[in-house]
């Protein structure tokens, strides 16, 4: 298999097979917080593709060149969510002075981000992840591509799960169910159809 | 305010699962068995505890333009601390817990009740804000880790509860189940606060 071949079956498993939200339990809270419009859900998914893609590239240097070789591993989790939060903050006062037209889209889900675990997930998730031969660790433009495609599963979930709030707000439920219970049952709901993808062997 | 009104508040009141809807991805993730919500509930407990009692001692050396990373550097350092010792000690619940023990630092609840209770209220209180909301945590977990245990797996802390005639309904354990649980123990919750 071709490196075509490696990159179709790693968009599949982050997409489908293995997805941030429904199967790995990752990026809840802005799943649930933020699938109530569809707008909403849309700019937080591009924020999220976004910063996921970049945090996946630039923890990734910071694993390599400085935990692995100075023999730093301990301090993983504190490394990379120091390189997470400043990115954020960076990515965020970039946006703002060269443009603003997206700031105004995007600008009040970035901050969010910092707390969003897929994007954590994803960094860590990263350092030990194999292709699918199983023995060679990802370099770094699988770890990039690996960010980018885990967020495109993020944002297609977030997506259907918007879709089908909005719909759910005409619905006649028992008191106790509105809002977040019915949400979640939904949620279970969905995390079964992606279940179907499971059986799938590329 | 008082201590064991603090105290007592994350329980019931201000359960943070249940009624705050904080902390969702751990919750969901690792309750497929009492021992592992247990395990995740003390393990978030411990860091809530000692995060919140550094962040109330320093609250008044903080500049307020770089709080939020000076509490991250806290959280994550005591993370870092219950990893190794757990990986040391404990070291099938660590393996069975996995990716969610590092991911403990972007919990919600443990950043939350930095920024607004422990950086605005003095120590005493903070331990008593930790412990309950620790503990209505570590709660809200067991109870969805019973449920989820129960039904997919018959078992709970792995002692056979069922009789043998009864098929394990196995999506209560898988991700789905995880889900549905919580909804319907949150409509329960909701049905309950109405009633009063």
């Amino acid at each position: 298999m071709g490196y075509i071949g490696e990159l179709f079956v790693m968009a599949m498993t982050a997409i489908f097979i293995q997805n941030f939200v429904l199967s790995r339990f990752l990026g809840l809270c802005p799943y649930l917080g933020v699938s109530k419009k569809l707008d909403s859900a849309l700019g937080m998914g591009m924020a999220v593709i976004f910063v996921m893609t970049l945090a996946s590239a630039i923890t990734f240097l910071i694993n390599k060149y400085l935990l692995i070789r100075f023999d730093l591993m301990y301090l993983q989790t504190i490394a990379f969510i120091l390189t997470i939060a400043a990115l954020v903050q960076f990515v965020e006062m970039v946006i703002q002075k060269n443009a603003p037209a997206l700031y105004k889209s995007l600008g009040v889900f970035l901050p969010l981000i910092t707390t969003n675990c897929a994007v954590l997930g994803v960094a860590i998730l990263n350092t030990t992840a194999f292709r699918t031969d199983g023995i060679t660790n990802y370099n770094f433009l699988d770890s990039v591509l690996n960010g980018f495609f885990s967020g495109v599963g993020f944002t297609v979930v977030l997506l259907a799960m918007a879709g089908l709030r909005m719909r759910m707000e005409k619905a006649e439920l028992p008191k106790s169910m509105q809002g977040m219970p019915i949400a979640l049952i939904l949620a279970g709901i969905m995390a079964l159809a992606f279940y179907g993808f499971m059986g799938f062997r590329i | 305010m008082n201590f064991s009104k603090e105290l007592t508040k994350g329980i019931i009141k201000d359960n943070p699962i249940f009624i705050l809807v904080l902390g969702m991805c751990p919750t969901l993730a690792v309750t497929t068995s009492v021992i592992n919500a247990l395990g995740m509930g003390f393990a978030a407990t411990f860091v809530l505890l000692c995060s919140n009692i550094i962040i109330s001692m320093i609250k008044n050396i903080t500049p307020p333009k770089i709080r939020i990373p000076v509490y991250i550097v806290v959280i994550a350092s005591f993370v870092s601390i219950v990893d190794m010792v757990m990986a040391a000690y404990l070291p099938d619940l660590h393996k069975s817990l996995g990716l969610f023990i590092p991911l403990i630092v972007v919990n919600c609840i443990i950043l939350g009740r930095a920024e607004a209770f422990a950086s605005k209220n003095n120590v005493i209180m903070s331990i008593a804000d930790a412990i309950g909301m620790g503990l209505g945590f570590t709660l809200s977990l067991t109870v969805i880790g019973i449920v989820r245990e129960l039904l997919g797996a018959g078992t709970l802390l792995g002692i056979r509860m069922t009789p043998l005639t009864y098929d394990p309904m196995l999506i209560a354990i898988l991700a789905p189940g995880a889900f549905i649980t919580l909804g319907f123990l949150m409509a329960l919750m909701n049905m309950l606060k109405e009633k009063k």
